[in-house]
């Protein structure tokens, strides 16, 4: 018999035998396609954490005040008022390792012009903020050290705040009067779009001078946090100790007493959220394998509870004349096209949900070729080794005692 | 046409030996129409199995059509079945959930014959067993006699040397019996070679000559003085001679 022939007697064996084709195929789809969504996922969310984190801006430090680790007396980070514009000198001072830094101080308010209004956060910084956060300006102009100098009540405004306000994102703002809680401040630019990166939405804000914001608006001379900029990546680390010892003299901290300041490093936040991203792939993956068992093992199963039924079909076809190599041939043809077909339903079905889930979850799943493979090896070889085992034995089987099997 | 010579069958269940055939001798020449009879477990289907070269012997020697069988390989013994002999079951092993067509063109699959002539000559064997209007029916929409008619069809489409046919009524009623009774000996009125294994009397009678066997010996073998001939209703409708 030839090729062509086996194959076509392997495709009616399997069209004779619908329900056994498609649960034998169902147990291949299942496992490559949680395999190939799970991995999707896993990977898609580790790329866009760390570019979450990487697009806060380049060799990062975020000075913030309190003690975040010290025991359980003092509050959280950020629940402290230790941090001044008096400091920013200090700081600037620290060291050659600082390239600039930019003090930030905020609150939430209400935003009227004309007849929109919306609420939304209202940042008070310097002209640095702009270099350290990598913020570009669609129209108009940023900050300047003469607006913080001067007090000016000037605003540069994000595109969101442009659209909640006018109705449209390019609506003529530059020049225009808004309030912020009532007070008038003057719009000198509208920055370009950046997008969310995950923690916040960077075109929903407003910057104005921050001795404005502390004077006018949040009523207080302290500072939320400064934003350090490492004149290189490797440099962070000293940055981050010539800071710690400008504060510190700065706060007059005795040896031995605790710093009233934490400083996160945008590297080891990287780090650690690499830690955690990679035990939730972990994670995902092991659900993805125990899929992959659940549909091998049904794979296994059905293909061992039709045995009989097979090893009487193949004592049929061997009384009538097939040889043992037409039978391990259609046996095999049948085998692989279940796992090539089930393989691809399953990489069809992993590839479409990884990218629902994706979009549900407002980020990119990548697909990973070598969970693609893996998963199809492991399910197309349980679905050949299951297939074709049973198979070789009973074609090895005198016709008479194939006939007979119970 | 089959020459048995001092076959012995001895199967081996744990302990103890069976032995199904202790020496069996026998001729068959070209275009005869044999009964076999014995008690149940005399060795008859044993022997037939063995003629089938669907098992083989313990001991002895097998000539069939010229061909000692008894030292073919497997694979020679899987070209044996398919061109030389044609074998129906008693649980007319069919293969389920698939047309008495196919089941008719499957010999002919392994045999290499192509498509279209598969094809035809499928049908013109359907046709020899008085189905040639349900071809497309699976085995389960089909009556017992039908679907022994197919795997008679199936036995004969490779145009054997012989035909062989273990208790092929033994599943049947009597009117079901009697038509497949009756596709037998147009087939030998054909001028095929047959032989049956039954333990109805009544069957045998529509033979030519019963062999009979008793603990896995032959005790007898004689001509039948006058065979009955099957009357069919089929057999009308299928406008068969004989
Ligand atoms: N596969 C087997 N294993 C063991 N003993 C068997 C086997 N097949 C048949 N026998 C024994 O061989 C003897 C002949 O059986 P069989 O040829 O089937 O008889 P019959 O067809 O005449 O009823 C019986 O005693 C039966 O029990
Ligand atoms: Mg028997």
């Amino acid at each position: 018999m030839n090729f062509l022939e086996s194959v076509r007697v392997s495709l009616r064996a399997l069209l004779a035998n619908k329900l056994r084709s498609i649960l034998t195929m169902l147990g291949i789809i299942i496992g490559v396609s949680a395999v190939i969504a799970m991995v999707g996922i896993a990977n898609g969310a580790t790329a866009q954490i760390t570019s979450q984190i990487q697009g806060l801006g380049s060799n990062l430090l975020i000075v913030s005040p309190g003690q975040a680790n010290s025991g359980g007396v003092r509050g959280g980070t950020g629940s402290a008022n230790t941090l001044t514009m008096n400091d920013l000198p200090k700081i600037e001072a620290a060291g050659s390792a600082v390239k600039a830094v930019a003090p930030s101080a905020g609150r939430n308010a209400q935003v009227v012009y004309g007849a929109g209004n919306t609420s939304t956060t209202v940042t008070g910084t310097t002209s640095e903020y702009a270099v350290i956060r990598s913020v570009s300006m669609e129209r108009g102009r940023f900050l300047t050290q003469a607006d913080v100098d001067q007090y000016s009540r000037v605003a540069v405004v994000g595109p969101t705040v442009v659209q909640n306000l006018m109705g449209s994102a390019d609506a003529d703002i530059v020049g225009k009067i808004i309030k912020l809680n009532n007070v008038p401040f003057q719009v000198i630019g509208v920055t370009a779009s950046q997008g969310s990166s995950g923690f916040q939405n960077n075109d929903d804000m407003i910057f104005v001078p921050i001795t404005t914001a502390q004077a006018r608006l949040i009523g207080n001379k302290y500072v939320r946090q400064f934003f350090i900029e490492a004149s290189s990546a490797d440099m962070m680390q000293t940055a981050q100790d010539e800071v710690t010892i400008a504060l510190r003299q700065a706060h007059k901290i005795q040896a031995g007493q605790p710093d009233d300041f934490s400083i996160m490093n945008q590297a080891e936040v990287l780090q650690t959220m690499q830690g955690v991203t990679q035990t939730m792939t972990m994670l995902l993956g092991g659900i993805a394998a125990i899929s992959l068992l659940v549909g091998g093992i049904g794979i296994m199963n059905i293909m061992l509870v039709s045995v009989t039924e097979r090893t009487r079909e193949i004592g049929i076809r061997k009384a009538i004349g097939a040889k043992g190599r037409d039978i391990l041939m259609q046996f095999l043809i049948e085998a692989v096209i279940l796992s090539v077909l089930g393989g691809g339903i399953g990489i069809i079905f992993g590839w479409s949900g990884s990218k629902l889930i994706g979009r549900m979850l407002n980020m990119t799943a990548s697909i990973s070729v070598f969970s693609v493979l893996m998963a199809f090896a492991f399910s197309a070889g349980i679905g050949i080794v299951f297939g074709v085992f049973p198979a070789r034995k009973a074609a090895g089987m005198d016709p008479i005692d194939a006939l007979r099997y119970e | 046409m089959i020459r048995l010579h001092g076959i012995k069958k001895i199967y081996a269940t744990g302990e103890i030996e069976v032995a199904a055939l202790r020496g069996v001798d026998l001729e068959v020449g070209a275009g005869e129409f044999v009964s076999i009879m014995g008690p149940s477990g005399s060795g008859k289907s044993t022997m037939m199995n063995i003629l089938g070269c669907l098992d083989t012997p313990s001991e002895g020697e097998y000539m069939l059509d010229g061909v000692n069988v008894a030292r073919a390989t497997g694979n020679e013994l899987a070209v044996i079945r398919n061109r030389k002999i044609g074998f129906v079951f008693q649980g007319f092993n069919l293969l389920p959930r698939t047309t008495a067509l196919e089941n008719v063109e499957l010999p002919l699959l392994y045999a290499g014959v192509g498509g279209k002539e598969r094809k035809e000559r499928a049908l013109e064997a359907l046709k020899a067993v008085g189905l040639g209007e349900r071809v497309h029916h699976k085995p389960k929409e089909l009556s017992g006699g039908q679907q022994q008619r197919v795997a008679i069809a199936r036995a004969l489409v490779t145009k054997p040397a012989i035909i062989l046919a273990d208790e092929p009524t033994g599943n049947l009623d009597t009117h079901s019996s009697e038509d497949v009774m009756a596709i037998f000996q147009d087939l030998h009125a054909s001028g095929n070679t047959i032989l049956i294994v039954t333990h109805e009397p009544d069957i045998a009678e529509y033979t030519r000559r019963i062999v009979r066997f008793r603990d896995g010996e032959i005790v007898g073998d004689e001509q039948v003085a006058n065979p009955r001939r099957a009357l069919s209703q089929e057999r009308e409708e299928r406008g068969a001679v004989s």
